[in-house]
């Protein structure tokens, strides 16, 4: 029963989407870590912060406890440090969703200093070729560089590999 | 040791936030573009830093602190940030210099409190020093294009050596306050830092054409809570809404 209960809340903890990319889950970002029933009945959703600076993070946490409200569950929301979140967190169906939207997603096992300082290509997220160049460091949201495609000539959002 | 822990946290908390005010007052009045979203951006990071360890001071503190009464509710004698984080910016080689140095300081800073005994800790150095060794390329590569640009640029970034110079060697002070929390493998000890803080900034310094000053006096009184004239003029624009209006919110 209580297995039954978990399942359910996660189910509704994890359709939650991200505020600023909301094309992909907190689930599918790997934001949501785990969503349990504790001894008092409540749902306890396990909350990692991404980047230090990102200002989503509460209203992520807000959305995850409404979410579980309306489920019909009693929320806690636990904020979670370790392990620490990296882009490695991102499902791959997560990863393919931030494509199609728009955003160059950081490449799987990437969360390395070569990665993370844009030694590695980055693909066009419209038109696939590698052929792109890095136009800003810092991009509009905490999580995001800026790119353009050398091919397409499309400027693109890429997801810092942290 | 808590006692000092909560010290020592809100010290290193306190760097980040004024810092992070700092650079957010240039939102709106960068050179270009990119740097009007890479310093907002390298602020926020500076400013979620700060959050994470007043929380975590906060909650081992347990005198009912949370991170907006640390942040907001202090007086200046209160706050222990260095001394360098609260200087106002100057000019955009100043300011970027300033970053440098912090960046580079904290990234190794960070990298050895990944190792620390406490568990919290560690795994917020975890993500700061990502974030620390991101800043630090950047600024490392606004110093190199400065220091090695137009003779403008040059001067201004000599101007800005000479200025900031003094105020590194407090990076490096002991904290009698906090030396058992060091000594307890929590916190890293700074004077150990030293020595690849300077190698780093030596081969910047190399590669921009900068000459690194020597044998400058360290000024220092931040982690005793005194301050430079610029510190109150800070706070009073920093706390205005929540003086203004105690217990706030939005």
């Amino acid at each position: 029963m209580v297995a039954l209960q978990a399942r359910r809340a996660w189910a509704a903890a994890a359709a939650v989407l991200d505020p600023e990319v909301p094309a992909v889950t907190v689930a599918e970002l790997g934001i949501l870590r785990a969503v349990d029933i504790d001894d008092q009945g409540r749902a306890v959703a396990q909350v990692t912060p991404t980047y230090s600076g990102c200002p989503a993070v509460l209203a992520i946490e807000l959305a995850i406890e409404a979410a579980l409200r309306q489920a019909g569950f009693d929320p806690v929301i636990e904020r979670v440090l370790a392990p620490a979140w990296t882009t490695d967190w991102i499902t791959e169906a997560g990863r393919e969703k931030l494509r199609a939207y728009g955003i160059a997603p950081p490449v799987a096992g990437s969360s390395s200093k070569r990665a993370l300082f844009g030694e590695i290509t980055v693909a066009c997220p419209r038109c696939a070729s590698t052929q792109t160049s890095k136009l800003s460091e810092f991009g509009s949201t905490a999580c995001k560089a800026q790119y353009r495609c050398n091919v397409c000539h499309e400027p693109f959002d890429y997801f810092k590999c942290i | 040791m808590p006692a000092s822990l909560v010290t020592a946290l809100i010290g290193l908390a306190d760097d980040h936030l004024i810092l992070g005010h700092r650079l957010s007052e240039w939102c709106g009045h960068a050179p270009m573009l990119e740097e009007d979203l890479a310093m907002p951006n390298i602020a926020l990071d500076l400013i979620g830093q700060a959050r994470a360890l007043y929380s975590y001071a906060g909650e081992l503190e347990g005198a009912g602190r949370d991170e907006d009464a640390l942040a907001f509710g202090r007086l200046e004698r209160a706050y222990r940030n260095l001394l360098i984080c609260e200087l106002p910016n100057g000019d955009f080689a100043h300011t970027m210099l300033r970053q440098f140095y912090f960046a580079s300081f904290m990234q190794l800073f960070w990298q050895a409190a990944e190792q620390s005994a406490d568990a919290t800790l560690a795994a917020i150095a975890a993500k700061a020093v990502k974030e620390a060794e991101y800043h630090r390329r950047h600024c490392a590569q606004w110093v190199i294009r400065l220091g090695d640009g137009t003779d403008e640029s040059v001067r201004r970034m000599a101007e800005a050596v000479a200025l900031l110079a003094p105020y590194t060697g407090e990076f490096f002070i002991a904290d009698q306050d906090t030396c058992d929390v060091i000594a307890g493998g929590i916190l890293p000890d700074t004077q150990t830092l030293q020595p690849a803080w300077q190698a780093d900034v030596e081969q910047v310094f190399a590669e921009a054409r900068l000459v690194p000053p020597k044998d400058v006096y360290a000024q220092k009184g931040g982690r005793r809570g005194v301050h430079t004239e610029a510190m109150g003029h800070l706070l009073a624009q920093l706390q205005f809404m929540q003086r203004s209006f105690p217990d706030m919110t939005w």
